[in-house]
C-alpha cells in the first residue's frame, strides 16, 4: 500500500542524503520523494510516497523523526489530500497529428509548452492517475521523453 | 560575528574573536572534557598547536580505531562523552569501526575529524574523504562546518546530541581553514535544533497501565538492557525488582544493572543466556522490557519469542518500540524517571508458584561446565578471576566465545562494570576499551578478558598502556582458534574448520617487548597463582592462558530456534544441538 508522508526539514547540507540513505539502509521502498523550499527559507518540505504496510509506515515515521534536522512529520494516510504531480512529456507528432493532440491537451487541461517539427512538449499537472492516463493516450504516437516531479501533497483542510 | 545571542549566563565567554582551533579547545574544556583520544595529521595541525598549551589530557593511540574504542571504553565506564580528534582522509576512515561500534550500543561520543580546505572539498584533494557521507549511517548526527560562524554552536550541539536522549556518536568535520579563521565561542545551551525533541517523562497513563499489569501478573519477568545503565537507573531497577518480587534477566549490555548474585536474578538471556532465563521468558505471562531493544541475539525466533506474554516496553527511543516485537504497553521516556514513578505504584506479591518454578529451573539447568579434565577450562579462568577480584573488577572483552564466558561466569553486581561490544560485535575492542575505562576509573581493577584473535587485532595498543602507566590486566583465553567461528563450523558445517585458525606468536614475549609484563600459563595448577600475580602487578600485564582448544559455549540457541530450544543443557549434554 502507498502512504504519503510529508516532512518539514531544516534547510541544510546533507538532509536529503540523510533521509534517502535512511530509506535505503532500512530497506524501505520509496515511490517518490520531492524536496523544495517552503515560504520560510530555513525549511524545506519533503513529500515522500512510501510503499508498505502500516507497521512499515509506523517505523518510517519514527525513523524519520530520529533524523536530527527533520523538524516535523505529517502522515497523510487517512486524510483527504490535494495531490499534484507535474509532468513534461515530449510526444512524437507530425504537423497533421497536431489537431488530435491539441484535443487531448484540451481534455486534460494540459498545456503545450514547446512545438518542433517532429515533437510537441506538453505540461500536465494533476493527481497521479491523471498523469498516468495521459501517458497512456500518448503512447500510440510515440513518447520521446518524460520528466515528472513526483507527488506533492497537502491536506485539504487545515486541522484545527 | 553578528549573531544575536539570547543566552546570557556564560560570563567566561570572551567576545574577542579567536581562532577556530581555540574555540574548539576552549569549548571542550567548558563541556567538561578532561581527556581526548586522537592522532595528528596535516589538516589538524592548527588544532594540535592549540592543544600544545591546553590542560587537556591527550592520549595518542597507535591506530585511530584504537583511539575511538578507547574513547568508547572511557564513555562506558564513566558515563561521560568520549572525545576523539583525528586528521582527514585516512585518520577519519580509521575511526569508522569505532564509531559504528559506539553507535550500535548508544554510546555518547564526539568525533572531530579534520578536513581539507573548504574550497578544495570535492576535488579529490590530498587526504580528502567524504567523511560526513561515510559516517552518516553510523552517527546519531554529523556536521561539516563550512562557515566559521557556525563552529561554536555546532560543538555545543554535538555534545548535547551525544549525551541526551538515546545517546550516540556525533561527528564534526572541520575544514582546516575554519580552524584558522576567526570565530567565537558559543554560550552553553545555544542550539539550533528545532527538530530534536527528547521525551524523558513517561506518559502517566501508560505508567499506570504498566503498574497494573505488573501487579496483576502471575508469571512476570523483567528483561533489562543497556538503556538502564545509560540512564543510571540501577537503583530504581533494583527497587522495582525487589518491590514487585519479579525475577529479572538482562542483556549482554545490561549486565550489572541488577546484582547477579541475588536470588531474583536470572542473569543473561538470549543466544548464550542461561537456560533459566530463556525458559522463564518463554513461560512468562508478562514481559517488562526496560532499555532493551529485542535484538535477534536476544529473541531467537522472534515469532515464538515469549509466546504467552503481554509486553511492556520502556524505552527512550520511540523507534525501538514495536520494531521487532509487537508491544502492548509502550512507555516512551527516560528509564530512571519512569521507574521512579512506576515504583510508587508497585505492590509486593508473593508469586509463590512462579518463583518456585524459577527455583526449579535454576536447580535443573544450572550454568555449569565440566572442570574435571587436565586442561585449563576458559570458564574456570574467569571464575578464578571473579573469585580473586571479589566480583568488583571492571571487565572488558573482545568478541567471541571468551566474551560469552565472561558474561556468563563473571557475576556482575554493579553498573558500568561490564564493557563489551554488543550490537556490532567488534573484535579488537577489548584492549583499547580497557585502557579507556582505566583512564576513566584510575583506581579500579580493570581486566580485559580477550580471545587470541581479538587480542591480535589490537595488541598494538599495549605500548599506549605502557606509556601512560595504565595498569590494565589483559587475560587472553588462548584457544588458538577463532573459537566462536570454530564452534559454528563444528556444529553447523560438519567440523570443517575452514580458515578459523592462525598461528599466534608468544604473547608474553610480545608484551615484554612492548614494556608490559608477560605471563604464560599452560597448566591448570598455575591459573590461580597467575591471576594473583597479575592482580598484584601495577603495570600493564598480559597473561596468556592456554586453554582447552575446542571448548564450546553452552547453552546455545541456534539461529532460527526458539529461546526454549537450547542445545547443550546440563541434562542432555550427550545429544548437543
Ligand atoms: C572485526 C571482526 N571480524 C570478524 C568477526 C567475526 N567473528 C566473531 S567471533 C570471531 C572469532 C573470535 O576469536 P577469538 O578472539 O580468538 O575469540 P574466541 O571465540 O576464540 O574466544 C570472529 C572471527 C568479528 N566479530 N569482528
Ligand atoms: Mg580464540
Amino acid at each position: 500500500m502507498k502512504h504519503t508522508i510529508s516532512a518539514l526539514v531544516q534547510n541544510q547540507a546533507g538532509v536529503l542524503s540523510h533521509v534517502a540513505g535512511m530509506f535505503s539502509a532500512r530497506g524501505y521502498n520509496i515511490d517518490s520523494l520531492v524536496v523544495g523550499r517552503t515560504d520560510d527559507p530555513r525549511f524545506s518540505r519533503m513529500t515522500i510516497v512510501v510503499v508498505g504496510d502500516n507497521d512499515v509506515l509506523e517505523q518510517v515515521r519514527k525513523q524519520l523523526a530520529k533524523i536530527v534536522p527533520v523538524v516535523k512529520i505529517f502522515d497523510y494516510t487517512n486524510e483527504k489530500l490535494v495531490q499534484r504531480d507535474l509532468m513534461l512529456i515530449k510526444v512524437a507528432s507530425t504537423p497533421e497529428q497536431r489537431p488530435e493532440i491539441m484535443a487531448m491537451v484540451e481534455m486534460f487541461s494540459a498545456k503545450v509548452v514547446d512545438i518542433g517539427l517532429k515533437f510537441v512538449t506538453i505540461e500536465v499537472t494533476g493527481p497521479e492517475e491523471k498523469i498516468e492516463a495521459f501517458i497512456e493516450i500518448c503512447r500510440p504516437y510515440g513518447i520521446k521523453d518524460v520528466a515528472r516531479t513526483g507527488m506533492l501533497a497537502l491536506p485539504r483542510h487545515a486541522k484545527a | 560575528m553578528t549573531n544575536a545571542r539570547k543566552s546570557t549566563k556564560t560570563p567566561s565567554i570572551t567576545e574577542k574573536p579567536i581562532t577556530g582551533s581555540k574555540v574548539l579547545c576552549d569549548t571542550l574544556l567548558d563541556e567538561g572534557v578532561d581527556t581526548v583520544f586522537g592522532y595528528p595529521g596535516g589538516v589538524v595541525l592548527p588544532i594540535f598547536d592549540e592543544l600544545y598549551d591546553s590542560p587537556i589530557n591527550f592520549i595518542i593511540p597507535r591506530h585511530e580505531q584504537g583511539g575511538t574504542h578507547m574513547a568508547d571504553g572511557y564513555a562506558r565506564a564513566s558515563g561521560k562523552v568520549g572525545v576523539v580528534l583525528v586528521t582527514s582522509g585516512p585518520g577519519a576512515c580509521n575511526t569508522v569501526t569505532g564509531i559504528a561500534t559506539a553507535f550500535m550500543d548508544s554510546i555518547p561520543m564526539v568525533i572531530i575529524t579534520g578536513q581539507v580546505k573548504t574550497h578544495l572539498i570535492g576535488n579529490d584533494a590530498f587526504q580528502e574523504a567524504d567523511t560526513t557521507g561515510i559516517t552518516k549511517p553510523i552517527t546519531k548526527h554529523n556536521y561539516i562546518v563550512k562557515d566559521p560562524k557556525d563552529l561554536g554552536r555546532t560543538i555545543r550541539e554535538a555534545f548535547h546530541l551525544a549525551r541526551t536522549g538515546r545517546p550516540g556518536p556525533v561527528l564534526i568535520d572541520l575544514p582546516v581553514d575554519v580552524t584558522t579563521a576567526l570565530c567565537q565561542m558559543a554560550p552553553k545551551g545555544e542550539f539550533l535544533l528545532p527538530g530534536y525533541k527528547v521525551r524523558t517523562e513517561g506518559h502517566m497513563r501508560q505508567i499506570v497501565k504498566a503498574a497494573e499489569a505488573i501487579n496483576a501478573a502471575q508469571r512476570p519477568v523483567i528483561y533489562s538492557g543497556g538503556g538502564v545503565l545509560i540512564s543510571e537507573a540501577s537503583a530504581e531497577l533494583t527497587e522495582l525488582v525487589e518491590k514487585s518480587n519479579v525475577p529479572i534477566t538482562t542483556t549482554l549490555l545490561g549486565l550489572g544493572a541488577f546484582d547477579e548474585n541475588k536470588d531474583l536474578s536470572l542473569e543473561m538471556l538470549g543466544m548464550h543466556g542461561t537456560a533459566y532465563a530463556n525458559f522463564a521468558i518463554q513461560e512468562c505471562d508478562l514481559l517488562v522490557a526496560i532499555g532493551s531493544r529485542f535484538d535477534d541475539r536476544i529473541t531467537g525466533d522472534v515469532k515464538r519469542f515469549a509466546p504467552n506474554a503481554k509486553i511492556i516496553h520502556i524505552d527512550i527511543d520511540p523507534s525501538s518500540i514495536s520494531k521487532n516485537v509487537k508491544v502492548d504497553i509502550p512507555v516512551v521516556g527516560d528509564a530512571k524517571k519512569i521507574l521512579v514513578e512506576l515504583n510508587k505504584l508497585i505492590e509486593f506479591r508473593e508469586r509463590k508458584e512462579w518463583l518456585a518454578r524459577i527455583a526449579e529451573l535454576k536447580e535443573k539447568f544450572p550454568l555449569t561446565y565440566d572442570n574435571e579434565g587436565e586442561g585449563i577450562k576458559p570458564q574456570y579462568v574467569i571464575e578464578e578471576i571473579w573469585r580473586q577480584t571479589k566480583g568488583q573488577a571492571l571487565v572488558t572483552t573482545g568478541v567471541g566465545q571468551h566474551q560469552m564466558w565472561a558474561a556468563q561466569f563473571y557475576k556482575f553486581s554493579k553498573p558500568r562494570h561490564f564493557i563489551s561490544s554488543g550490537g556490532l560485535g567488534t573484535m579488537g575492542f577489548g584492549v583499547p576499551a580497557c585502557m579507556g575505562a582505566q583512564i576513566a576509573c584510575p583506581d579500579a581493577t580493570v581486566i580485559n578478558i580477550d580471545g587470541d584473535s581479538s587480542f591480535s587485532m589490537s595488541l598494538l595498543e599495549i605500548p599506549t598502556a605502557v606509556e601512560h602507566n595504565l595498569p590494565v590486566k589483559i587475560c587472553v583465553l588462548n584457544n588458538g582458534y577463532m573459537g566462536m567461528v570454530r564452534q559454528w563450523q563444528e556444529l553447523f558445517y560438519g567440523h570443517r574448520y575452514s580458515k578459523s585458525y592462525m598461528k599466534q606468536p608468544c604473547f608474553a614475549k610480545v608484551a615484554e617487548a612492548f614494556g608490559a609484563v608477560g605471563i604464560t600459563v599452560s597448566k591448570k595448577s598455575e591459573v590461580a597463582d597467575a591471576v594473583k600475580r597479575m592482580l598484584a602487578e601495577d603495570k600493564c600485564c598480559v597473561v596468556d592462558f592456554q586453554v582447552e582448544r575446542e571448548e564450546n559455549v553452552w547453552p546455545m540457541v541456534a539461529t532460527g530456534k526458539g529461546l526454549h530450544e537450547m542445545a547443550g543443557l546440563p541434562t542432555n549434554t550427550s545429544e548437543r544441538v
